[in-house]
C-alpha cells in the first residue's frame, strides 16, 4: 500500500485486511491519486484513476438527467473479479474509492468495510483543511507529482 | 420482496427471541429479503455471516462430512444461526438469549428447503 497522505494509511490498511480486496485506489473527485494498493505500474494507476473519476462523473450526469440524487455506488461483477466504485464526501472535498476484489471475498463484505473505511477516514482527516481545488492548468503537474510520490520515480 | 420470501421470514420472526431474519445471496453476501427490528445491522450481519458460512462449509467439506446444513453461533448476548438454502441463498437469523434453538433450527431447515 502506498499513500500520499499519512492519515489515510491506517484506515486503508484495516480495509485491505478485512475486505480481502485485490486492488484499491483512493482518489480525489478529479482523479488525482491519494493512495493505492496492488498496482505495480504508474500508468495503470493513472488510467484507473482517470477512468474511475470519469465513470463517477458520468453517473452523476445520468442521475441528474433522470432527476435522481447521485448514485451511492457502482458495482460490476465479472466472472472472476468484481469492481466496486463509490464516491464519498470528505472535509477536503469529494473522494472516490475504486476496489477490485476476487472470489475469495464478496460484494457484501467490500461494501460493508468500505462504509467503515469512509467513516474512519472522516475521523482521521486533519481538521481545518478546506476543500482543495485543482485548477485545470495544474492538473497534469499534480497528477505526475502524485504518481512520482506513489511509485518513487 | 416476493410473497414466498416474506412469508418465510415472517414465520421466523414469530419465534420468541428472534430479532431479525434474512435471506442472503451466497454469491455476494447481499440481503435478498429482510425482516428485522430497527437497529439490527442486517447488511453487516448478512455479509459477515455469509463469509463465515463459506469458510465453515470449506472446513466441513475438508473433513469429508459433505455439505453443512445448519450453523449456530452462540454468544453471551444472543445467537446467530444460518442454514444454506441450495447453492444460492442462506437463511440467517439473529436472536436474543430467549430463543429456543431447537425450534429455531427446525423452522430454519423447513424454510431452507422451501426457498431452495
Amino acid at each position: 500500500m502506498r499513500s500520499l497522505e499519512p492519515w489515510v494509511e491506517s484506515p486503508l490498511a484495516t480495509f485491505l485486511t478485512e475486505s480481502d480486496a485485490r486492488l484499491t485506489l483512493l482518489m480525489t473527485g478529479s482523479g488525482q491519486v491519494v493512495a493505492q494498493h496492488g498496482f505495480t505500474h504508474a500508468l495503470d494507476v493513472m488510467a484507473a484513476a482517470a477512468l474511475g473519476a470519469a465513470i463517477v462523473a458520468s453517473t452523476d450526469a445520468l442521475a441528474s438527467v433522470l432527476g435522481l440524487r447521485a448514485f451511492h455506488a457502482l458495482h460490476h461483477q465479472g466472472h472472476r473479479h468484481g469492481v466496486f466504485l463509490a464516491p464519498f464526501e470528505m472535509p477536503q472535498g469529494r473522494m472516490i474509492g475504486l476496489v477490485v476484489y476476487g472470489r475469495d471475498t464478496s460484494l457484501g463484505l467490500v461494501q460493508l468495510f468500505f462504509d467503515r473505511l469512509v467513516s474512519e477516514l472522516a475521523a482521521a482527516a486533519p481538521p481545518g483543511e478546506g476543500k482543495k481545488v485543482v485548477l485545470p492548468q495544474d492538473f497534469e503537474h499534480e497528477l505526475h507529482a502524485s504518481l512520482r510520490a506513489l511509485f518513487g520515480r | 420482496m416476493s410473497m414466498e420470501y416474506r412469508e418465510a421470514l415472517e414465520s421466523l420472526t414469530r419465534i420468541r427471541g428472534v430479532v431479525g431474519g434474512l435471506l442472503v445471496s451466497r454469491e455476494d453476501g447481499l440481503v435478498v429479503a429482510e425482516a428485522a427490528m430497527d437497529g439490527v445491522a442486517g447488511n453487516a450481519v448478512a455479509a459477515l455471516t455469509n463469509a463465515l458460512a463459506g469458510r465453515m462449509q470449506a472446513a466441513v467439506a475438508s473433513g469429508g462430512f459433505g455439505d453443512p446444513s445448519f450453523f449456530h453461533l452462540h454468544a453471551d448476548g444472543g445467537t446467530i444461526a444460518a442454514a444454506p438454502a441450495g447453492d444460492e441463498l442462506l437463511v440467517v437469523v439473529i436472536a436474543d438469549r430467549r430463543v429456543n434453538v431447537g425450534l429455531l433450527r427446525l423452522e430454519m431447515l423447513r424454510i431452507a428447503g422451501s426457498v431452495a
